[in-house]
């Protein structure tokens, strides 16, 4: 027993190195996508901290959307910029309806709505767009398939071509993020607000606007991660776990920081890939991904309590 | 007028601290008890009583256990499904293991085992607070329903994964199993639900309970006075699981009748944290309100479109269910943050100066 759980697994490892690779690709692409989302989160929680919910389900929003326009007959580029209009009409909506009367609220208040948010978007999805699988129009988009094998150390390296041009968007998507919060006047006024809300406010940072912009942009991302998703599994509202993965991340990243958000999901993403292929399947029955990375990041939570790359919480009476 | 509390002297100090130190709040709870333990039962439906009478009580019991950790000592939890599900389990343990043993004896020893898990997954919060705890709490959820998917021992290693609840008798009925009468099963829940609700109370009114509102209000402040935060966590966690654990024996033995894993994902755990909030944070009564809401709109919003004769499909109606339910969460926010509970309160208030303005 003993054994299994401390040498097995790694001989192994060592034994395929070029299947141990295959693995830790797959958990990186996995990674990159939990990051994303988890990308979203933080945005939304460093400007309003609004611990926001719903970002699982605006993927699946977004992934519909755009799916469901496709199959109206409108052209495919058409599609992604009548979807980014949507995510801004929902972004604005969100704001005016849900936010605006709730500002000030205690933070499980406003939590709770956006768990409101969620199921309204999942009854209105329904209603609007079916609830059966779809396929999302990844050739249409010109994301390209095929794979690409590379033979390390005589072994097998299976690289999908989609699986290559996630990590390159979403690498891109990140660094665009990034200049934007750092080198824009508007990416500058939602880290002030951030950091303290009253004082971006005394100089003049208005509020509406900053919600509706990360909301926004949320939902770019939303977009981006709901087809990277669906062309890997398909469109259903099944992809709304996928925000569960996400929250784990958060943990272990801090839920303030962007850094972290990333380290966390591509850590995430890899161990527990490691963990499902070498001890999840032979020792406990397989499956072990829906649970891995919530009991990782707690064990990691319970020594550094605000997470790898979080805030320093200090506390006074 | 009718709620004038004028001439009602306190002259000692236990009728100040007495249950109802208003003389129509313990009118008013009568007549609520003479109609859920008379009238209802007389008069309901068998339709009225599964679909309606036996969840909002069990809705509520849950509710009321997650309300004493979120709403009395403040700890965010997301985990009220799993553990409703380690009270399931457990009794169905029990029954199967032992079947000469008193079906409510084991339905209250079953969250004894919730209560023991609870408090092993309470621990992070002696070091985590807010939202990082509610996601921790989301481990114990993930964790267990897979566990109650892997661990065939659980279910008896049926063929289904499911469990499957067995005709259980007691003083020579059937209280639960698929022969069992609904007014038998409503009645031994209304049962459970009575003595934990009276249980609750008295908690949250006590030594206990006050421990819990000042662990909540500021943690720091409250040590700081001499708390034993620990205690007053752990305690907590202990007793909200016990309750969460004996509503969810409750929701598989009295209601369900069988129930596979996935039953005890997070959406049963959203269903409940709903209930607490919309009931208000904080309260006993508004589980019972919230629930009340949360369990009934569904239904009612089923029978509607039947009632007003427009022909929906049934795939449409829970569509637009799910939609009209989310909408109504954020309008119930919006209105009154702190639930229906202190809806009520206000109200009170305004009857017991009525008909003068102030």
């Amino acid at each position: 027993m003993l054994n299994e759980i401390f040498i097995k697994p790694f001989v192994d490892m060592v034994e395929a190195p070029d299947f141990l690779l295959q693995v830790l690709w797959e958990g990186l692409v996995s990674g990159i996508l939990y990051a994303l989302i988890a990308l979203g989160f933080v945005l939304i929680f460093r400007s309003s901290r609004i611990f926001n919910f719903a970002q699982g389900i605006m993927v699946v929003f977004a992934a519909l959307t755009l799916v469901g326009l496709y199959a109206m007959g409108v052209p495919a580029w058409i599609c992604v910029l009548l979807t980014l209009g949507v995510m801004f009409v929902l972004a604005v909506a969100i704001e005016r309806v849900v936010l605006r009367p709730l500002v000030g609220q205690p933070d499980i208040i406003l939590f709770m709505a956006t768990i409101g948010i969620t199921l309204f978007l999942i009854g209105f999805g329904e209603i609007i767009f079916g609830g059966e699988n779809k396929v999302m129009i990844s050739e249409e988009l010109g994301i390209p398939t095929g794979d690409t094998v590379l033979e390390p150390w005589g072994g097998l390296l299976i690289l999908q071509h989609l699986d290559i041009t996630v990590v390159v968007v979403a690498t891109l998507l990140v660094l665009a993020l990034l200049a934007f919060l750092n080198y824009t006047q508007m990416g500058r006024a939602i880290r002030a607000l951030g950091d303290d809300h009253q004082a971006a406010l005394s100089v003049g940072i208005s509020l509406q606007t900053v919600w509706v912009l990360v909301w926004f942009i949320a939902g770019i991302i939303a977009l981006v991660t709901g087809i990277a998703w669906g062309a890997r599994a398909g469109v259903s509202f099944a992809l709304e776990v996928i925000a569960y993965k996400a929250l784990p991340v958060l943990m272990l990243g801090g839920l303030e920081s962007i850094t972290g958000a990333i380290i966390g999901g591509l850590m995430i993403g890899m161990l527990e890939k490691l963990f499902e292929i070498y001890w999840g399947q032979p020792l406990l029955g397989g499956n072990t991904e829906t649970w891995f990375a919530f009991v990782l990041a707690l064990v990691v939570l319970l020594f550094r309590p605000q997470g790898l790359f979080g805030e320093k919480i200090i506390e006074r009476v | 007028m009718l709620y004038r509390t004028a001439g009602q002297f306190k002259t000692s100090y236990k009728t100040d601290q007495a249950l109802f130190p208003i003389r129509q709040d313990a009118i008013l709870l009568a007549i609520i008890l003479v109609f859920v333990w008379v009238i209802f039962p007389l008069t309901a439906s068998e339709f009225t009583f599964q679909a309606i009478l036996i969840p909002v009580l069990i809705f509520a019991l849950a509710s009321m256990g997650l309300n004493i950790l979120t709403g009395f000592a403040g700890q965010l939890s997301l985990g009220t499904g799993a553990f409703m599900g380690v009270g399931a389990y457990a009794c169905y343990k029990m029954i199967t293991l032992m079947p000469w043993m008193n079906p409510i004896v084991a339905i209250l020893l079953s969250g004894v085992f919730s209560a023991g898990i609870g408090v092993v997954f309470g621990i992070p919060s002696l070091r985590i607070k807010g939202f990082y705890l509610a996601i921790a709490t989301l481990a114990a959820q993930f964790f267990l329903v897979w566990l109650f998917e892997k661990w065939a021992w659980l279910y008896n290693y049926n063929s289904s994964g499911a469990i499957q609840v067995p005709n259980l008798e007691m003083f020579g009925t059937y209280i639960s199993g698929p022969q069992a009468a609904s007014v038998t099963e409503y009645y031994v829940v209304l049962f459970v639900v009575t003595l934990l609700t009276m249980l609750c109370i008295n908690l949250t009114r006590g030594n206990l309970g006050r421990t819990w509102k000042a662990t909540r209000d500021m943690d720091i402040a409250a040590e700081l006075i001499g708390i034993n935060l620990m205690k007053s966590k752990l305690t907590a966690f202990a007793i909200s699981s016990y309750i969460v654990g004996v509503a969810g024996a409750l929701y598989v033995f009295m209601w369900k009748g069988a129930a596979e894993p996935n039953v005890f994902d997070i959406p049963l755990s959203f269903q409940v944290l709903f209930i607490a909030i919309i009931g208000g944070l904080g309260s006993i009564m508004g589980n019972f309100l919230g629930a009340i809401l949360i369990v009934g709109l569904p239904v009612v919003l089923n029978l509607l479109p039947n009632l007003l004769g427009i022909p929906i499909d049934s795939a449409m109606v829970e569509h637009l269910n799910i939609m009209i339910v989310g909408s109504l969460i954020i309008f119930f926010l919006i209105i009154e943050p702190h639930g229906l509970a202190r809806l009520w309160a206000l109200i009170r208030e305004k009857l017991i100066i009525w008909p003068f303005p102030h």
